[in-house]
């Protein structure tokens, strides 16, 4: 079969002749949104007397639980249950993992935690507000455990094991070779090599996780509805850890969603959570996520470190390529994971001709939160490395970027390709859209603008990027990360069922429904045009429902909306039952309008004869007889009119012997060329020009295509330049509040250019493919690769902050002149916030001394100190109140007082916990005797998380220290006046990165 | 994120504003127009034992002039004041200042006044007010009282009220300059200043210069126009103190304000 | 002075869209809970709830606000506007909410009545602002669906076509 020529785009064609599909049909969804009139999750109406859950979350990226006190939380008015990670052990499993070694992860944490945010107990209650109340009353003791968060640290010896079970935080390896690497690289004229970096950061959508689950007991039974996305293969992962059949865990999704991007799969340990919470309390149970939540813990696509290399020839041809993968997965591997290391699998050479190929795949556990599925799914990553590498071929090499990308690519004509690991590229001109794009993008007005900008001195810089984007993912992907001899032994996995129903009732209306829940790209429109061309009716006619229920809907383990396998998949599904109604429809019309079935058509809402049209009965009359009339039917034709189509297209194999495999349906072509300049006073990257090339194959709805591109396009710029999940080395969250979380507004976008060419699929009825990630993939390595060009450097650290610019940009800075003691605050280097301070006391040092052995004492000094007890000799429990300005909240802190020697000096360690987060640490206190009292010097190592990490940023350094230095000012205060030489300063500073959010609004 | 359970209080004069305040003690905390306090509530970052409303006292809802400032009470937007029709005449700082603070829909309920209280160090308001040497005006049960904008900011999110204080008003005053410049740079529109600088023409020789969110409270300082500016403003980098956070480091704060601020001081002498 | 003790539910008394509602209230009950769970107004979404995304924008006394920052007790007798009062009574929309769906505005459609009530609150305000103007407004706002460029569109264009009937 050879791929048909492809047609260069002529603009959106708007409403006129010819068929529905095709055309840039303004959105049959819209009017009900515009007009507040949404059906999202949360405005269904859940069940009177359902009860309201708070998921009480770990403040620590590791520790051991070990103890949980919920007797207050109980007692609080309005609380009916407070559930931890016992309970839930004893009614259901844990989820399955695709790899072998023990990773066992419940709903709950049990007995470890393993990440900031990690779902430690549920409250359940009359009220959000109640049970968020009762939360603060949960005590908790946990025993803080090393933490490991670098993903390049956790494979080392001796890391802390995030799972000890499984004996190494690197599992499941694989190596896979194609062709022969070996002798390529063994005969390159050049050897290029690359460490790539792709960060963490997940694209939130605006409506967070909603669960309401009903467990109905004399069934035995979970009825669910929650705002999930599929894949429903994640469906019989929720039954077993539930311990019931899948008959048995009915899941709804609601008619509308905001918005999912892969992330809304995660919701699925919940949607077990929840489950059992109503079977413990006997009331349906409802949760609805905050962005808090959201932030810390729901999903985050995975971070990757690859250390790419090619082997290439002097004229830039690459000859093979070598890849090592280490994708960080989290704290545990939720299914479908490892999915992004193997969903490109087959297509790791991209756009590139190259035939020898080595991978290694490596996936890492770390204290972060698990990481799920998200637009893009391991594109972004893939192509970040390999593009990133074609710029430093280029840079190496001293040949035009775009000239090595020439060299390289596929040629026209080929198509089908196979590619080195597996994939089948279906279609496309890659040559011809990239130089479609260089001239209608004005590529030569582009290089003009970078001369003009280096003559004046300014850091301009060009990049491309040039995607394969997969479109329908095959199922058996994930199988190649077993070892083909384990496969033989499980037996092959692949397809991707995809299914839809077209129903006609008794007065000729249609409905469809098909298995892809709601995210709100459109779905029900594009169905609607496929479904009026067969049926010869309007778009307007048809009525799309994609709310699902697993007890009463066609779906299958492929179901639900991700992977871009709308297009190629459940629209296939939808236009094949649409032609088996209409099939049926002309037979029954034919016998009634007394022709053959081949002269009668349907359009205008009737069934006609092609040779009379005037011989013609109106849709309904037609479609009615089915249903009034079976005797009217043509002879072995069934009543009725219903049918559910179901496709699976043959070219989506199982991986072979030798670890190909065809990885995706259709492979669209994205090629991306951008001008970034670097602002010389901000440092902040600034995007002159965007222009992006697409091959999606035949567009069903040109104007939903684009929405989908333009929304693409700014996901991929929030991951180049603003979004991140930031940790520290100890694993604390940083960046738990939209104020750190950096979501691009209107503001910070720039203008996109599109640009289309169409090279139909030959495997999809429809010709069209999936178009919805490519800009996900291609705008982090676009821009990433500009910025290599603009600044001259080999690495580029994403996202782009203008911190990290800074940091590529200045120099060692010049010393402060001699007349300045410099102002130092406390300082966040290396692993720890750290800092040291003195004070002169007017009290002899065994006054001192004793003061800081006598609780009541200590209790006098420690300001905000509601209660300090010995707990034994040298340890204290204290209950303080802390903070500055208007925030503060309450602790409990223990103080270990060791190492000590008379009068001299003491160890100090402890912690403290509290509703806002908690602290560990430890220090040293010195005393030395000085005319008329003692001086007092102190160091203290401070290591701080939970909330307040998370929503403060800034307030980390200065909370620890204000805790350490109010210890200290209030010791020397009780003994004596203090000469507070070191200042109010530290005093002062507390919840910074909170004002950074919250203030100035007021 | 709910906030935790309090009193709600909503006077209908200062004095009895002023006497639940007394009645509440240190965690009763005003609420004018919301946007920083019930945000903080909702994160539960705060300990209110009770909310004391003042958006609605018609007596806090004026701007006057008073003698030579405007006298801005605690009730009024930093929308309505963005309005104020004599704003870029007669306090053109505040003009340039002013639609960086939040977004159009925050400054519709945020107060000048409660951006005053709130002290953030990287604050647009409370650093022209200390630039311009405004004052701020507290109302407790031994009477009012006035305090230069300088004494009443004592570092991050730090005041000199009293806990039975409120502001009832902020003074600006007026034709310091006929022109100003604000600049400020942040990861995205609207949000909190990195570093935020303005400046104004005090006299033909000498500019003032303020720089917010690179110290722990507002830094306003002269500069001479006859010396050299770039050795001026290397000496006043090393006097911010400077701190780190996800956004930047000291060095990076000390970078932008080298950078930033020749450029709007020569905007401010245009 | 009115004083609500801690735990006491009062009753709420507005204006929401153009009916006259009660209903009762916790002091600390936000605004945007009061709107969707006591008065069934689910065209007010929640987003963040430290008023950063601009989900819960609706007109209080005709202001654009963020519901999520505002008391349920501190609406008393005010009036309140959300999306679904801008569509006439038969389902018409008006020039802001078809200029919307002419340049595919939305998709998910979560952020969509925010945005429509800070544009709504402009274009009453400033009949013909500029495109930097919108801009500003609009990022008051976070959409995650759209990239932006097809509100600004929208927007821009129902300017053009005059302001909205509402
Ligand atoms: S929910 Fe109110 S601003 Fe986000
Ligand atoms: S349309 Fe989905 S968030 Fe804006």
């Amino acid at each position: 079969m050879s791929a048909p020529a492809p047609i260069e785009h002529a603009g959106l064609r708007p409403a006129g002749e010819g068929p529905h599909v095709g055309r840039a049909l303004p959105r049959k969804e819209d009017a009900a949104l515009l007009s507040g009139r949404g059906r999202f999750a949360d405005d269904v109406a859940a069940p009177p007397g359902t009860l309201v859950a708070h998921v009480l979350r770990s403040p620590h990226a590791h520790a051991m639980i070990q103890r949980i006190d919920i007797k207050a939380a109980l007692a609080l008015p309005g609380v009916r249950a407070v559930i931890t990670g016992d309970d839930i052990r004893k009614l259901s499993d844990p989820f399955l993992v695709a790899v072998k070694e023990p990773l066992p992860q419940w709903a709950l944490a049990v007995e470890r935690v393993r990440y900031v945010g990690e779902p430690v107990a549920v409250i359940v209650a009359t009220s959000r507000y109640i049970a968020e109340d009762a939360s603060e009353l949960v005590e908790i003791t946990y025993e803080p455990l090393p933490a490991i968060i670098d993903t390049r640290e956790a494979m080392k010896e001796g890391a802390p094991l995030v799972h000890p079970e499984a004996r190494s935080n690197a599992v499941g390896k694989r190596s896979f070779r194609y062709g022969d690497p070996e002798t390529a690289f063994a005969e390159a004229d050049a050897v290029v090599e690359l460490t790539v970096e792709y960060p963490r950061n997940s694209f939130t959508p605006m409506e967070c996780f909603v669960v309401v689950a009903e467990y109905r007991a004399h069934e035995q039974s979970y009825d669910v509805l929650s705002n999930f996305q599929g894949p429903f293969s994640a469906h019989p992962v929720m039954a077993r850890a539930l311990r019931v059949p899948g008959n048995r865990l009915r899941l709804r999704t609601p008619a509308d969603s905001g918005g999912s991007f892969g992330i809304k799969l995660s919701v699925f340990p919940y949607i077990v959570l929840m489950g059992l919470a109503s079977r413990i309390v006997g009331k349906p149970v409802k949760w609805v996520e905050d962005r808090l939540e959201h932030l810390l813990a729901a999903s985050a696509g995975p971070n990757r470190v690859t250390n790419i290399a090619a082997a290439v020839k002097r004229d830039g041809r690459i000859t093979a390529l070598r890849m090592d993968q280490m994708e960080d997965y989290g704290a545990f591997l939720r299914a479908p994971m490892p999915g992004p290391l193997y969903r490109m699998h087959g297509a790791s050479t991209g756009a590139y001709d190259i035939k020898n190929l080595s991978v290694s795949n490596t996936i890492v556990l770390t204290n972060k939160a698990p990481a799920g599925l998200i637009r893009g799914f391991g594109g972004p990553q893939l192509y970040l490395a390999l593009e990133r590498l074609i710029q430093r071929i280029s840079v190496e090499l001293g040949i035009d970027h775009i000239e090595i990308i020439r060299r390289n690519l596929i040629p026209g004509g080929v198509f089908p390709y196979k590619a080195a690991a597996g994939a089948l590229y279906d279609s496309g001109d890659y040559p011809k859209a990239v130089e479609i794009a260089l001239g209608s993008g004005r590529y030569d007005a582009l290089v003009r603008r970078r001369n003009e900008a280096r003559a004046s001195g300014r850091h301009y810089g060009i990049g491309f990027a040039v995607v394969v984007e997969p479109g329908m993912s095959n199922m058996g992907y994930l199988s190649t990360l077993l070892p083909h001899a384990v496969r033989e032994r499980t037996g092959p996995k692949n397809g991707a069922v995809s299914l839809a129903t077209v129903n006609v009732d008794p007065l000729g209306a249609v409905t469809v429904t098909a298995d892809a829940p709601v995210q709100g790209q459109g779905h029900a429109t594009t169905l609607s045009q496929i479904v009026a061309d067969q049926l010869g009716l309007d778009p307007d006619d048809i009525t799309v429902n994609l709310e699902m229920d697993t007890q009463k809907d066609a779906w299958s383990i492929a179901s639900g909306t991700y992977s871009c396998r709308f297009s190629p998949g459940t629209a296939v599904a939808a236009h094949m039952a649409a032609e088996r109604i209409r099939d049926k429809l002309l037979r029954i019309a034919a016998k009634q309008l007394n022709v053959l079935p081949d002269d009668v058509e349907l359009a205008d809402g009737k069934a006609r004869s092609r040779s009379n049209p005037d011989n013609a009965l109106p849709f309904a009359r037609v479609a009615g007889t089915a249903h009034w009339s079976p005797v009217m039917l043509p002879d072995g034709m069934e009543p009725g009119l219903r049918e559910t189509a179901t496709w699976c297209p043959p070219e989506l194999e199982p991986p072979s012997r030798d670890d190909r495999i065809n990885t995706s349906l259709t492979y669209g072509f994205v090629f991306d060329m951008c001008g970034i300049e670097i602002d010389p006073v901000t440092f902040q990257v600034r995007v002159d020009r965007y222009v992006s090339m697409h091959d999606a194959g035949s567009l069903l709805n040109p104007l939903l295509a684009e929405g989908q591109m333009k929304g693409a396009f700014v996901q991929g710029l929030a991951s180049a330049l603003y979004e991140e999940f930031i940790y520290d080395e100890r694993g604390s969250f940083l960046t738990g509040t939209f104020a750190d979380y950096l979501v691009p507004t209107a503001h910070e976008v720039p203008a996109l250019e599109l640009l289309h060419i169409e090279s139909p699929s030959p495997f999809t009825p429809l010709g069209a493919k999936g178009l919805a990630e490519g800009n996900c993939m291609s705008v982090p390595a676009c821009i990433a690769n500009a910025i290599a060009d603009a600044l001259r450097v080999k690495e580029v650290p994403l996202p782009a902050s203008p911190r990290r610019i800074h940091a590529i940009l200045a120099g060692p800075e010049a010393k402060p002149p001699s007349t300045h003691t410099h102002a130092v605050a406390p300082s966040r280097g290396g692993r720890d916030i750290t800092g040291r301070g003195s004070f002169d006391v007017k009290a002899s040092p065994a006054d001192v001394w004793h003061s800081l052995l006598d609780p009541a004492a200590l209790k006098a000094v420690i300001p905000g100190c509601h209660s300090l007890e010995l707990e034994s000799e040298n340890a204290y429990r204290a209950d303080v109140s802390l903070g500055v300005g208007p925030v503060r909240g309450r602790f409990v802190a223990h103080v270990r007082l060791s190492d000590l020697e008379l009068e001299r000096s003491a160890q100090l360690s402890g912690d403290l916990a509290g509703a806002l987060g908690a602290a560990s640490g430890g220090g040293h206190v010195r005393l030395s005797p000085i005319a008329g009292g003692t001086r007092l010097d102190y160091d203290y190592t401070v290591t701080l998380s939970g909330k307040a990490a998370a929503v403060g940023g800034r307030l980390l350094d200065s909370a620890a220290d204000i805790v350490i230095r109010k210890f200290f000012e209030g010791l020397a205060r009780h003994m004596a006046t203090p000469d507070t030489s070191a200042g109010e300063r530290f005093l002062a500073r507390f919840w910074r990165g909170l004002a950074k959010l919250l203030g100035g609004r007021a | 994120m709910k906030p935790r359970p309090f009193t709600y209080v909503r006077p209908h004069s200062v004095a009895e504003a002023v006497a639940a305040l007394s009645r509440h003690g240190e965690s009763a905390r005003i609420l004018a127009g919301g946007q920083s306090l019930v945000a903080m509530l909702n994160l539960r970052l705060v300990e209110a034992s009770a909310i004391i409303d003042i958006s609605r006292l018609t007596e806090l809802s004026n701007m006057r002039v008073v003698g030579n400032a405007l006298e801005v009470g605690a009730a009024v937007t930093q929308n309505r004041l963005l309005t104020w029709p004599d704003l870029a005449k007669r306090l053109p700082l505040l003009a340039v200042a002013l639609p960086n603070v939040g977004h159009f829909q925050t400054r519709n309920r945020g107060t000048v006044c409660g951006s005053i209280a709130h002290a953030d160090p990287s604050s647009e308001i409370p650093l022209s007010l200390a630039m311009l040497g405004g004052e701020v005006v507290l109302a407790s049960p031994r009477g009012t009282r006035t305090l230069k904008a300088q004494e009443f900011q004592t570092g991050v999110l730090s005041t000199s009220r009293a806990p039975d204080e409120m502001i009832i008003a902020g003074r600006f005053p007026l034709d310091k300059s006929r022109t100003a410049a604000f600049r400020e740079v942040s990861r995205r529109q609207g949000d909190f200043a990195i570093v935020a600088i303005g400046a104004y023409l005090k006299d033909a020789d000498t500019i003032c210069l303020g720089i917010g969110g690179a110290a722990d409270r507002p830094f306003v300082t002269d500069i001479a126009l006859g010396k050299p500016v770039t050795d001026q403003i290397e000496d006043i980098v090393w006097q911010l103190g400077g701190h780190e956070d996800i956004h930047a480091t000291p060095h990076m704060r000390r970078d932008l304000v080298r950078r930033l601020a020749p450029i709007v001081i020569e905007e401010a002498r245009a | 002075m009115s004083e609500i003790e801690k735990g006491a539910r009062v009753p709420v008394q507005l204006v929401l869209n153009g009916t006259a509602h009660t209903g009762f209230a916790e002091s600390r009950m936000l605004l945007s809970d009061f709107l969707r769970e006591v008065l069934g107004a689910t065209d007010v979404h929640v987003g963040c709830e430290h008023g950063v995304c601009g989900c819960c924008t609706v007109l209080i006394d005709g202001v654009a606000a963020r519901s999520c920052l505002t008391l349920a007790v501190q609406a008393e007798a005010t009036t309140i506007e959300t999306a679904s009062s801008l569509a006439s009574a038969d389902g018409e929309l008006n020039h802001l909410q078809a200029a919307f769906r002419k340049h595919h505005a939305l998709q998910c459609g979560f952020c969509t009545p925010g945005i429509l009530m800070s544009l709504t609150d402009l274009l009453r305000r400033e009949p013909e602002p500029t495109r930097e103007r919108v801009v500003d407004v609009v990022s008051g706002h976070l959409c995650r669906c759209t990239g932006y460029s097809g509100i600004i569109d929208a927007a821009m264009d129902a300017v053009n076509a005059g302001s909205p009937k509402t």
